[in-house]
């Protein structure tokens, strides 16, 4: 909307602004010239999120901790699932520490619309830099709990361990780009169908968690086959899991047609997000 | 001189009634009863009779075919009632939400104050806060940082500024606010009444700085706001909304004048005819005297009676008669209903008359309006919602006050309340 427009009187407009919605118009030097509000967003996200907590960023080593512990005592010794020859408690946390990335950008940003009505209502900016932002802020949550992981890599080389990690390693910031692509994408379809349909958002509560089952979160995909192969590997989340594992440690599913397959996949997801929420980001003050 | 600001046939339509239930298995049940040949068991009867005359179809025009030019430099104020559309005409200028048809062109940066201190976060500092809202507003992280100096000075919370902003008191909080609003460098500015925040003080200091803004900086500033006294200082034009489209636009002082003048029509008595749903009409409405004789003015001093009759169309319906009052600027003053209806006399069908009884000494002199309406549970249907059915005004007899004040007192309304005061 932003763009100069001659008009018949040949006169110079800034700004013109129409009932016209269209499907591509996606506004991207509109987001470039708020990126400061972005950096301010996160920045206000992290701030915040420190302030309001006693224990600070000791919250981010909690939960995937305790889950590492649950995961290995339930799946790993009680249920004996395979953990492709990994160390239980390393196989758990790569997996736990990738999806919990994923499912925050997902969950933060399909409610994006109803916890910034308010906001929204009273100015205006590209909508957009609010999920953008929240994709960024967990980043750096994701950042710290890596950490965790590296330290828990170095406690097992130390005990002997060892991990064939090659040339994938390069390619860990990419998969971590698809899962922030996917959850975004997802995430801001939701968002943007849950101004019409409010019941959307409990549906994603759940189906966050049913959905890390069918991904390969707590078995790899080497132990599956068949039928439930192809389930779960058409799971646009799990060659990026196994992607990250194979990165990181060395052992996973990775070749030319499954990072293909990923990339095609974030970025069909991710398109689908920005054209879906452009589309309602307009009017959406008026239905909320 | 160049124009500023162009609106073409700016129209704004809202859908009310019929509309999504807001669930998809609502959706769907909806869909399903229809698909039977049912009635659509989520049809929220008589909301299209919210606005006035808009019955008969579910979209109602929040603003219709607006014409307008601003000049660059220019301060235009906007004034209507409520409900004119002047926060949905706000709305499309700032690019909250679009128009339905028609267009606006702008030239220059637009920057927009509906609410100052929009996102303002508690647990940051002054110093980040005005930052995050500066950048919330528009201005670039290098623009704020150029005018920091200046907007800290203006609030006057420098020694606090690193401080959370939860800290603050309302009034700090306020100040730094409209500290950084105030400083926005755009070309035309859109304002919302938000300068009616602050002690007197403060608020003085921010009608200076629009001034200041308007007249010294050259900028195109839109202004709307309840205060006519404050339009009539800030804005050389000024335009009357009235139902969606412009009354007329021109001089402030004529305008004022106008708008005034049309406020002072009072009816004392509703007969439009029946307006309302299937189920329940309101027929007639008048303000009365204790015999029933209707008045033309209420008397502060005696009671008055509000009287309206409506017929209920259908039995076992659980129906609440209210009524709404505004004050003249539009304040909501108070809504009471008559919840004592119990038993078998309020479930037949039949035509009611409600009588409510305004006790003396109990609006303050003014103006009011009153808006008739008629509720029933469960769901909150409204059957019909009449807004400014009966505007009156409340006049005094000097000669009664038993104190020596004898100019307008302040205020809403004027209870007469009990007074003990005794020497000890």
């Amino acid at each position: 909307m932003d763009t100069k427009t001659q008009n018949a009187g040949g006169e110079d407009w800034d700004l013109v602004i129409t009932s016209k919605k269209s499907w591509f118009d996606l506004q991207l030097n509109q987001i470039w010239r708020y990126r400061d509000l972005l950096i301010l967003f996160v920045r206000r996200d992290v701030v915040a999120f420190y302030k309001q907590t006693i224990l600070g960023p000791l919250w981010y080593f909690i939960q995937p901790i305790a889950t590492t512990i649950v995961f290995t005592f339930v799946f790993g010794n009680l249920a004996g699932l395979s953990t492709d020859g990994l160390p239980q408690p390393l196989f758990y946390l790569a997996g736990i520490t990738a999806w919990n990335y994923f499912a925050d950008c997902l969950s933060k940003t399909s409610t994006v619309f109803r916890d910034n009505q308010q906001i929204f209502g009273k100015v205006y900016f590209p909508r957009v830099i609010s999920p953008l932002s929240i994709v960024l802020s967990n980043l750096l949550r994701f950042g710290i709990q890596m950490m965790l992981f590296i330290g828990l890599i170095i406690y097992f080389l130390t005990q002997g361990v060892s991990f064939p990690v090659g040339w994938e390693l390069l390619l860990f910031p990419v998969f971590v780009i698809f899962m922030a692509a996917q959850g975004l994408g997802l995430g801001m379809t939701i968002t943007a169908m849950t101004t019409k349909y409010r019941d959307l958002s409990y549906l994603v509560q759940f189906g966050v968690q049913l959905m890390m089952y069918a991904t390969t979160v707590i078995y790899p995909l080497s132990s599956l086959e068949g039928k439930m192969y192809w389930v779960v590997a058409l799971n646009p989340m799990t060659f990026v899991i196994e992607g990250i594992k194979k990165s990181t440690l060395g052992v996973g599913v990775l070749s030319l047609e499954t990072f293909i397959y990923s990339a095609f996949m974030s970025l069909f997801i991710l398109a689908m997000g920005f054209l879906i929420f452009n589309r309602v980001e307009k009017n959406f003050v008026d239905t909320i | 001189m160049s124009v500023a600001i162009k609106a073409e046939k700016l129209s704004k339509a809202y859908q009310i009634g019929e509309f999504s239930t807001g669930t998809i298995s609502r959706d769907i049940e909806r869909w399903w009863a229809l698909a039977r040949g049912k009635e659509d068991p989520f049809l929220k009867i008589g909301e299209t009779n919210v606005r006035s005359e808009k019955s008969g179809s579910n979209i109602v025009w929040s603003l219709k075919d607006l014409d307008f030019e601003v000049n660059k430099g220019e301060a235009l104020g906007i004034i209507g009632k409520n409900g004119a559309g002047k926060s949905t005409l706000l709305k499309v200028l700032s690019q909250v939400t679009t128009p339905t048809t028609g267009k606006v062109k702008m030239k220059g940066r637009v920057a927009s104050l509906l609410e100052v201190g929009t996102g303002f976060h508690p647990e940051l500092t002054g110093r980040e806060n005005i930052f995050l809202n500066g950048a919330i507003l528009g201005m670039t992280k290098s623009e704020v940082k150029k005018k920091f100096d200046e907007i800290v000075d203006f609030s006057g919370v420098e020694r606090y500024i690193d401080t959370p902003v939860k800290r603050y008191s309302s009034g700090m909080y306020v100040r730094l606010a409209f500290a950084v609003a105030a400083h926005l460098d755009s070309e035309i500015l859109i304002v919302d009444e938000v300068l009616a925040v602050g002690d007197a003080e403060f608020q003085k200091k921010c009608v200076g700085k629009m001034d200041d803004i308007s007249k010294g900086e050259g900028r195109t500033i839109l202004f709307v706001s309840h205060v006519l006294s404050m339009i009539k200082s800030l804005c050389k034009k000024t335009m009357i909304l009235e139902d969606g489209k412009i009354r007329s636009i021109g001089a402030s002082d004529e305008m004022i004048k106008e708008y005034l003048s049309s406020k002072k029509q009072t009816n004392k008595v509703w007969e439009k005819g029946s307006v309302g749903d299937h189920v329940a009409e309101l027929n007639s409405a008048k303000l009365t005297d204790e015999n029933g004789k209707k008045v033309e003015f209420v008397d502060l001093n005696k009671n008055t009676y509000l009287e309206y009759t409506y017929t209920v169309k259908e039995d076992w319906v659980n129906f609440h008669p209210n009524i709404h009052v505004f004050d003249q600027n539009g304040n909501y003053v108070f809504v009471t209903s008559d919840d004592k209806m119990s038993g078998e006399q309020k479930k037949r069908k039949g035509t009611y008359r409600s009588r409510i009884k305004f006790p003396k000494q109990f609006f303050n002199t003014g103006i009011f309006t009153i808006g008739l309406a008629l509720t029933s549970y469960p769901g909150t249907v409204i059957h019909f919602f009449e807004n400014d059915a009966i505007t009156f005004e409340v006049k005094e007899d000097l000669g009664l006050r038993t104190n020596a004040y004898t100019g307008p007192m302040p205020g809403v309304i004027r209870p007469n309340m009990d007074w003990e005061t005794q020497k000890i």
